[in-house]
């Protein structure tokens, strides 16, 4: 509701309680993280404490946590602290590599989505097939296949993707009403 | 030649033609001013034509001017909005060049005071849509909480959800559950804890175990809130399993490393993805497809509706991720809110083919009325 008055209404009033409210999200975020780090500790712990398959990965997942937090009590986190060596040398090259999976996964389903089953999968499979010519270097430079490229991306996709932008704004908007009514209580825990 | 046009510019400078504006911007929180320039270079320096020129601000236009902005001769916006200033307070402006021969200063613009709005007007026809959709929702919301009977359409996706749980009861294996990376405040990730509600209840009529690693620490408190509320609905409240709903990291490819693992390691019979997703869903899906899970995701962004569509079994396109909880619930209220926001569509496709016939003739002030800012 706040976000919605401060769309409307420019004023500095409405921007520091939206800023006011914003900084509370920031601290009860900051309160919530602590209880997840309990929870997966605890989670984590249990698991180890029965052995179960795959125990391992809980210990590892233990010992990383407390490893990197007293690293970074003890040695603060500017840039030649050991915080940020572990962090720089072991957690992003680690993100980084499931990152670099994407690219084994986009393969697998296109082969997968692009089997030309029927129509419709026909249709799909030709039009990827320009947009990726069309798209890539080697395509690029033969402009047949980047017009009929950027003639998909901006008409029938284009055309498609505002139709899916309406039913989710229209959702959005329903349900946001839904929440503010009280109509929808769920995702409160409660009927 | 270089003596002789400063000498012009100096008995020139006062009375320039040259012409700059500043004006109130409008629909601010009162901290801002537009200023407004001719096309550079004034006439008494197409001579040189200078690069730059100084954009300067003072309080009372004789005291020291400061420099706000450079602007460049190519600037074709012709605009520059200073911002950070004081409501109520005057302002004066004029652009200077100078060089280790010339001094040019166009006369002085303003005074211009920044004046603090109450309502932005340009976003008026956004206020217009947002009161008629949530009128119609509205009403129609009334209508079901009257019990009236409200036709809904078979959703593919959520028929099936049905069938998934049935399936992972069957098989004596796990469910999986991921609301991807949005915080609380999504609505995608409001539609995703509804639908949770909805999922919790009946596997804990089954007896078939959730699982639910998650990104956001309040998202997790929230769920299993919700999970505990399903399982009490469902008169099984002793099976709920808190520390099946856990936190596990705020980093989005920690996060998804840790789902994939889950599902490697646990074998889940389904997976269910709602929420909001970004990169990771590819991962996720290929993962669980690679398990043979029968997969159902819904998500409000398109791009990865499209990864979804290829690696899961079922997707919910666009609104049906939020009419979810409705098919799912069959509450009258929720399927009432459904129905008004499917009229709502209604009404849109028909001002779309009203602009594309108006625009057709021309007629592009139709069209200007939907612009937002």
């Amino acid at each position: 509701m706040a976000m919605l008055i401060q769309f409307f209404v420019p004023s500095k009033l409405s921007r520091t309680v939206y800023n006011q409210i914003t900084d509370w999200a920031q601290i009860i975020y900051a309160f919530a993280l602590i209880v997840g780090v309990f929870s997966l500790l605890k989670y984590q712990a249990e698991k180890l404490s029965r052995l179960q398959s795959g125990w391992i990965y809980n210990l590892i997942t233990i010992v990383s946590l407390v490893v990197m937090a007293i690293l970074g009590f003890a040695g603060g986190r500017g840039d030649d602290s050991p915080f940020m060596w572990a962090f720089n040398h072991i957690q992003a090259p680690m993100q980084a590599s499931v990152f670099s999976l994407l690219a084994f996964f986009v393969a697998s389903a296109a082969y997968r989505g692009f089997t030309a089953r029927n129509t419709e999968a026909v249709l799909l499979l030709i039009s990827a097939v320009f947009i990726m010519f069309g798209i890539a270097s080697i395509g690029n430079a033969i402009p047949v296949f980047s017009n009929i490229a950027n003639w998909i991306l901006m008409n029938p996709s284009m055309t498609a993707r505002r139709g899916i932008f309406i039913g989710i704004g229209l959702g959005t908007i329903a349900t946001a009403l839904r929440v503010i009514l009280g109509v929808e209580r769920t995702y409160l825990g409660k009927e | 030649m270089r003596w002789t046009l400063l000498f012009s510019i100096l008995v020139f400078s006062n009375i320039s033609a040259y012409q700059l504006h500043v004006a109130d911007q409008p629909n601010d929180d009162g901290t801002r001013l537009k200023i407004k320039w001719e096309p550079l270079p004034p006439s008494e320096l197409a001579a040189i034509d200078p690069e730059m020129y100084n954009l300067e601000r003072s309080f009372e236009g004789t005291d020291s001017f400061v420099v706000v902005s450079q602007i460049s001769r190519k600037d074709t916006t012709f605009t520059f909005i200073d911002g950070g200033l004081t409501a109520g307070r005057q302002y004066y402006y004029r652009l200077d060049y100078i060089d280790s021969l010339i001094a040019w200063q166009s006369p002085l613009a303003g005074p211009a005071t920044p004046e603090e709005n109450w309502y932005n007007i340009a976003r008026t026809n956004v206020l217009i849509g947002i009161i008629v959709v949530g009128l119609i929702v509205a009403v129609f919301i009334y209508r079901g909480r009257r019990g009236k009977s409200l036709y809904l359409r078979p959703i593919a996706g959520l028929t099936a959800v049905d069938e998934a749980i049935g399936r992972a009861t069957e098989m004596g294996k796990p469910i999986l559950y991921s609301s991807g990376r949005g915080g609380m405040q999504r609505p995608a990730t409001m539609a995703s804890m509804n639908i949770l509600g909805s999922v919790s209840e009946k596997v804990a009529s089954y007896g078939t175990p959730l699982i639910f690693p998650n990104n956001d620490p309040v998202v997790t408190a929230v769920a299993q809130e919700v999970v505990k509320e399903g399982y009490t609905k469902a008169g099984h409240p002793d099976s709920y399993k808190p520390e099946n709903i856990y936190f596990v990291t705020d980093s989005q490819f920690g996060y998804a490393a840790a789902v994939d693992g889950i599902m490697m390691r646990e074998r889940p019979a389904t997976n269910l993805f709602f929420g909001t997703f970004e990169a990771e869903s590819l991962i996720l899906a290929e993962t669980g497809n690679s398990i043979g899970a029968i997969q159902i995701a819904g998500t409000d962004s398109s791009i990865q509706m499209a990864f979804f569509m290829v690696a899961c079994d079922y997707v919910l396109i666009g609104e049906e991720l939020f009419a979810a909880s409705g098919y799912l619930s069959q509450d009258l209220q929720v399927i009432g809110s459904l129905k008004g926001s499917d009229l709502s569509k209604i009404i849109i496709i028909a001002i779309l083919l009203l602009g594309v016939i108006l625009a057709l003739f021309a007629q592009g002030w139709f069209v200007e009325l939907f612009v937002t800012v």
